[in-house]
């Protein structure tokens, strides 16, 4: 099972201190956690992608990119790239280069993006979100895996000819995950394509989590990838942790509170009680995250958010350390201990490598290409 | 003998208030008049009050906390409503509003629906018709054509006020039963058993590029 953190890359004011980060402040912090979560012993870090203040991560390849730089083993992935208001050739260009460039720890996750105003900006309408999300990724799919494409749908120009470079390292794209809170349509796409299916599970009650991840399961195994308990499970997770779980609630609380997303609302025991957030000891932890097998089953990746709601890197990289050193060592070894031998792990680039075969998939233009002449006019 | 389900949403703020005798009272009549088409009705009151925090932690986090939860599943399980607010402001309470704001827009889609308000005095009787039908039109309601207002004279002595009041409970509980009646019982809605499916979605998404 693979863990991790992913960021939301909120610049929010730290109403314990007033302070409010700069950009360049917290693009630096982003760069550091991830590093700080391969040190620690965490599998992924994932990062969102987001067009309006006060978020930082409009490009999220270049972030990982970089990260994947200065990283050995790290697991890079997003939370979530936008598959409706991304042109779908630029998403399969940007992660192709990004996947041979951080030498195939690459993984991403779709989602169609909520803020109103973000589809307009890009030409979209988001009233067309499911439609959008549908088309974009069937062409996405295609462009990964066939060398050369002709398109035409209702959402973009059409395409003639058109290969996608880099082709995927070694000749296969990255696993893909599709991530959404209630959209039954979207766990449908998933288990389609027998791609991963992530939910957020930090904003909702569990039970919609429930109930997304057996419909996906149920329809994955309906389309022949393999047996419903074999289907691949994302979780999210919002945990807050000092060794005593008093001080943990303490420290929390003006972060909850004020926080953009739920703040001004619930009290954080009404919170933590209605959705998986866990503020605590590591032991309180590891016991409610224990707890989640029992309503998804057996699942391969588990992201935190640790990073948010303007806490301090300081705090953010201690979370780490106790993630790392308490938590994350314990839910591994109980989490293999219970897993039966034909549920899979998470894909990586390795296995699906070691399941399909790898090729050179470069695509050798047959005309003179230093003057970018198109194949068809010079043939 | 059929069965049906029947809400009452209160929006009465005040312990006991006149907005909930005056959904007591239609209620009692639409029991009523279901009895005398051979249906059973089987009530469920949502006294909005109880929900105030509730629906507020709503508006902020987007999802119903489990106290609220079953407020919502007997409305939009529900075969026909009975929503009664007092008027505040030109208008439905803000109560009110945020309640059928937290309400999926399409959950209640083709509900029978009989309006109710009570105010201090009858000069606010007109919200019924251009606040609160324009609100149960936009959730694609069917309306009774009566609508019951109570002013706080309408309570009292005898003579044409309160007699007016009975006879419009009477008409109004008239039309809602003919609609509930009407139709068949609403079978609650799944969006897992709904969806379509993924070859529905697509379409002949790309297919289109041969050539």
């Amino acid at each position: 099972m693979q863990f991790g953190v992913f960021s939301v890359s909120d610049v929010t004011i730290d109403p314990t201190t007033g302070r409010t980060p700069s950009e360049a402040q917290r693009i630096k912090d982003v760069v550091t956690i991830a590093k700080k979560a391969e040190e620690v012993g965490l599998d992924v870090f994932a990062l969102g992608e987001h067009h309006n203040p006060p978020f930082f991560s409009s490009s999220p390849t270049t972030t990982l990119g970089y990260i994947a730089g200065q990283t050995e083993r790290l697991q890079l992935s997003t939370a979530t790239t936008l598959i409706t208001t991304n042109d779908p050739v630029k998403i399969a260009e940007d992660f192709a280069m990004l996947q041979h460039l951080a030498g195939g720890r690459v993984d991403l996750m779709m989602g169609r993006g909520n803020t109103g105003p973000v589809y307009p900006w890009f030409g979209k309408d988001i009233r067309d979100g499911i439609p959008l999300a549908i088309e974009n990724y069937a062409l996405l799919r295609r462009l990964w895996d066939e060398d050369v494409v002709d398109w035409e749908g209702r959402f973009r120009t059409p395409l003639r000819g058109f290969t996608a470079t880099p082709r995927p390292l070694d000749g296969v794209a990255p696993f893909v995950w599709h991530g959404s809170i209630r959209s039954p349509e979207i766990a449908e796409q998933a288990a389609y394509y027998g791609d991963g299916f992530f939910h957020n599970h930090i904003f909702w009650p569990a039970e919609h989590t429930k109930r997304m991840v057996e419909f996906y399961r149920r329809r994955f195994e309906h389309y022949g990838h393999g047996a419903a308990d074999q289907a691949i499970v994302g979780l999210g997770g919002q945990v807050f942790m000092r060794k005593n779980s008093q001080d943990a609630v303490s420290e929390f609380r003006p972060y909850f509170d004020n926080a953009p997303v739920y703040g001004h609302g619930p009290s954080l025991e009404d919170f933590s009680r209605e959705t998986p957030l866990t503020v605590g000891s590591p032991q309180q932890v590891i016991e409610r995250t224990l707890g989640f097998r029992d309503y998804v089953g057996d699942y391969q990746r588990q992201l935190f958010l640790v990073d948010h709601a303007g806490l301090p890197l300081k705090t953010v990289l201690e979370q780490l350390d106790i993630l790392g050193e308490e938590v994350v060592p314990v839910l591994r070894k109980e989490f293999a201990a219970l897993k039966p031998a034909h549920v899979p792990d998470a894909p990586t680039h390795e296995s699906l490598v070691a399941a399909r075969g790898a090729k050179d998939s470069t695509v050798y233009a047959p005309a003179d290409d230093v003057t970018g002449q198109a194949p068809e006019e010079a043939a | 003998m059929e069965k049906r389900r029947i809400a009452v949403v209160s929006a009465g703020l005040s312990v006991p208030s006149s907005t909930r005798l005056l959904a007591d009272r239609l209620t009692t009549a639409t029991v009523a008049a279901l009895r005398r088409r051979g249906v059973e009705a089987e009530v469920e009151v949502v006294e909005l009050r109880e929900y105030a925090r509730d629906l507020a932690d709503n508006l902020v986090t987007g999802f119903a906390n489990a106290d609220l939860r079953p407020a919502l599943d007997a409305v939009t399980g529900a075969d026909g409503i009975i929503a009664v607010t007092p008027i505040f402001s030109a208008s439905y309470s803000g109560l009110f509003k945020t309640f059928f704001d937290v309400v999926d827009k399409d959950a209640l889609t083709g509900k029978p629906v009989l309006m109710g308000a009570t105010a201090g005095t009858a000069r606010h009787s007109l919200a019924l018709e251009h606040a609160m039908r324009p609100l149960f039109a936009y959730l694609r309601t069917v309306v009774t054509p009566t609508a019951v207002f109570a002013a706080s004279e309408d309570w009292g002595g005898a003579g044409e006020a309160s007699h007016g009041l009975a006879s419009r409970i009477e008409r109004a509980a008239e039309e809602l039963a003919e609609l509930v009646a009407a139709r068949p019982a609403t079978r609650a809605a799944d969006p897992f058993a709904d969806a379509p499916s993924f070859e529905a979605l697509l379409g002949g998404v790309g297919t289109a590029a041969v050539g």
